[in-house]
C-alpha cells in the first residue's frame, strides 16, 4: 500500500517536472538562447540539484496543511490522483496551470472527504499558499517590468543585434536559476507529501524531515519530468503571452528566479508556474511597445482559480471511490481509473503534437499551432 | 498568528527587486562597458548592425569584468543562504 502511494506520488512528480520544464525554459527556448533539447537537459539537471537545497516547503506540505492524525493512506493516494489528473488536462490544453495547487487541492479534497472540514488547517492553506499564490505573479511581473525597464535602458547604445547577443547569454545564466529554484519548490511539494504518507503509516515520526531516499527519488522524477518537457506548456508561455526579446526573456528568469528562491526560503509553497507567467507578463509592461495578449492571460487566471477546487473534487471522488470499495483494493481500482484517464489524455494528445520542433511557431491563437480553434486569435 | 505575513511580503518585494532587477541591470551594465572602444560599432544604422560585444576599450573591460564578478559572487551567495535556510531541524518549532 504505501509503495503504491509512493509511486504514484512520483508519477505526479513526473507529471509536475513535465508540466514545469516552460516555466523555466520556455523564454530561453522562445529567444533561442537555448536549443530546445539542451534546454530541457540543463533544466533537468538543475532540477535535481535545486531539490537537495531547500527543505523548508516540503515541511510546509508534510504537516501545515491537513492534520496528519487524521490522513490516512488512502487519502493521500486519492489526493495525488486528482493533482495528477488536472495537471494532465491543463497540460492537454497548453495551460500552465499549477501543479502545486492541483497537489494541494487534491490532498484536501481527499482530506475533506476522509475526515470533514476540521482536518484541514485552514489558516496554513491560506496563509502559506492561498495569499502567496495571489501575490507572488504581482510581486513577480513588478520585478520583471522593473528589471526590463533598466536593461533596455542601460543598454539602449548597443545596436540591436550585439544587445539581443550579449543577453542570450546571460539569459543561459538567469534560466539555470530558474531551474535550480524551481527544483527548490516543486520538487519539495512531493517529498512533502511522501512524507505525509510516511507519517500516516506510522513509518517516520510527525513533523519529521523528509528521508535521504524519498529526497533522492523526487529529484530523480522531477529532473526526469522535466527532461521529456512539456512543449505545450513551453509553447504558450514563450509564444503566447508576450513576444519575448532577450533582454526581456532574462529580465523575466531573473524575476521568476528571485521571487521563488526567496519564497522556498519563508517556506511558501508558491506556484513556480504563477510567479513565471507573472514576470513574463511583466517583462511585456515593461518595455515600451510590446503587446500582452491579455486573453490568454485572462484564460490561464482562469485556469488557475479552478485549479484548487478542481483538483479537491476530483481527490475527493477517488477517495469516496476508494473508501467505498475499501482497503488496497480501493486504492488499486483508483489507481487503474487513473491510468485509465492519463492513457486517454496521451491519446488525444496526439492528434495536435507540440514538441521540440513546432514549439516555436508562429503564434496562431492556440497551444496547438497547425490546428484551429476559437478560443483566441 | 496572523493571516498575512507582511513582513516577509516586504522582504520578497526588496530582495526580489534588488536581486531579480538589480543582478540583470548590472550584467547590462557589463555588457554596456564591455561595447565601449574602438571596435564598437554605431547603433541605429539598419542593416549594418553587428553583434560585435567587446568593444576593446581595458577600462570598459575591466568594468565588464568587475560586473560579472559581482553577479556570480551574488549568485553563490544566495545559493549559500537558501542551503542554510533550507534545512531546518527535524523538528518544526512550536506554533
Amino acid at each position: 500500500m504505501l509503495a503504491l502511494v509512493v509511486v504514484t506520488a512520483l508519477c505526479f512528480d513526473f507529471t509536475n517536472g513535465f508540466h514545469d520544464t516552460g516555466n523555466a525554459m520556455a523564454t530561453s527556448i522562445a529567444t533561442k538562447a537555448l536549443g530546445p533539447r539542451t534546454a530541457v537537459a540543463l533544466s533537468g539537471v538543475l532540477n535535481l540539484v535545486g531539490a537537495f537545497l531547500s527543505l523548508a516547503v516540503a515541511a510546509t506540505i508534510a504537516s501545515g496543511l491537513v492534520d496528519t492524525n487524521l490522513v490516512t493512506l488512502t487519502v493521500v493516494a486519492a489526493g495525488l490522483a486528482g493533482g495528477i489528473i488536472w495537471n494532465l488536462l491543463t497540460w492537454l490544453f497548453g495551460i500552465p496551470s499549477s501543479s502545486s495547487h492541483a497537489l494541494i487541492g487534491g490532498v484536501i479534497g481527499s482530506t475533506l472527504a476522509a475526515a470533514g472540514g476540521h482536518a484541514v488547517k485552514w489558516h496554513g492553506l491560506v496563509s502559506k499558499v492561498i495569499i502567496p499564490a495571489c501575490l507572488s505573479p504581482i510581486i513577480a511581473a513588478l520585478v520583471a517590468a522593473t528589471g526590463t525597464y533598466l536593461l533596455y535602458r542601460i543598454s539602449r547604445s548597443l545596436t540591436e543585434r550585439a544587445r539581443n547577443h550579449g543577453f542570450r547569454i546571460g539569459q543561459i545564466g538567469s534560466a539555470c536559476m530558474v531551474s535550480l529554484a524551481h527544483g527548490t519548490n516543486d520538487a519539495q511539494k512531493t517529498m512533502g507529501v511522501i512524507t505525509l504518507a510516511l507519517i500516516a503509516n506510522k513509518t517516520v515520526a510527525a513533523g519529521s524531515n523528509a528521508p535521504f531516499w524519498v529526497i533522492l527519488s523526487c529529484a530523480l522524477a522531477i529532473s526526469l519530468g522535466t527532461y521529456i518537457g512539456g512543449w505545450r506548456v513551453i509553447r504558450t508561455l514563450g509564444k503566447g503571452l508576450v513576444e519575448i526579446e532577450s533582454p526581456q526573456g532574462m529580465a523575466a528568469e531573473s524575476a521568476s528566479a528571485a521571487v521563488i528562491l526567496l519564497s522556498s526560503g519563508f517556506g511558501y509553497s508558491l506556484s513556480t508556474t504563477h510567479v513565471a507567467t507573472g514576470s513574463i507578463i511583466g517583462t511585456g509592461l515593461g518595455k515600451r511597445g510590446a503587446e500582452v495578449r491579455w486573453n490568454v492571460a485572462g484564460r490561464m487566471a482562469t485556469a488557475w482559480v479552478f485549479t484548487l477546487p478542481s483538483a479537491a473534487v476530483v481527490g475527493a471522488g477517488a477517495y469516496a471511490l476508494a473508501h467505498g470499495i475499501g482497503g488496497t483494493v480501493g486504492v488499486v481500482v483508483d489507481l487503474i481509473i487513473l491510468a485509465g484517464v492519463v492513457g486517454a489524455i496521451y491519446w488525444r494528445s496526439r492528434a495536435t503534437k507540440v514538441d521540440h520542433k513546432n514549439v516555436n511557431d508562429e503564434w496562431q491563437g492556440s497551444a496547438a499551432p497547425a490546428q484551429p480553434e476559437p478560443a483566441a486569435a | 498568528m496572523s493571516w498575512i505575513n507582511l513582513q516577509a511580503i516586504w522582504k520578497i518585494v526588496v530582495f526580489g527587486l534588488v536581486l531579480g532587477a538589480g543582478l540583470p541591470s548590472l550584467f547590462a551594465v557589463g555588457l554596456f562597458s564591455l561595447s565601449k572602444g574602438p571596435r564598437a560599432q554605431p547603433a541605429g544604422a539598419d542593416g549594418a548592425d553587428s553583434d560585435v560585444l567587446v568593444g576593446g576599450s581595458p577600462v570598459g573591460m575591466v568594468v565588464a569584468a568587475l560586473c560579472f564578478l559581482i553577479i556570480l559572487a551574488a549568485i553563490g551567495w544566495g545559493i549559500y543562504e537558501v542551503y542554510q535556510i533550507g534545512h531546518p531541524a527535524p523538528t518544526p518549532p512550536a506554533k
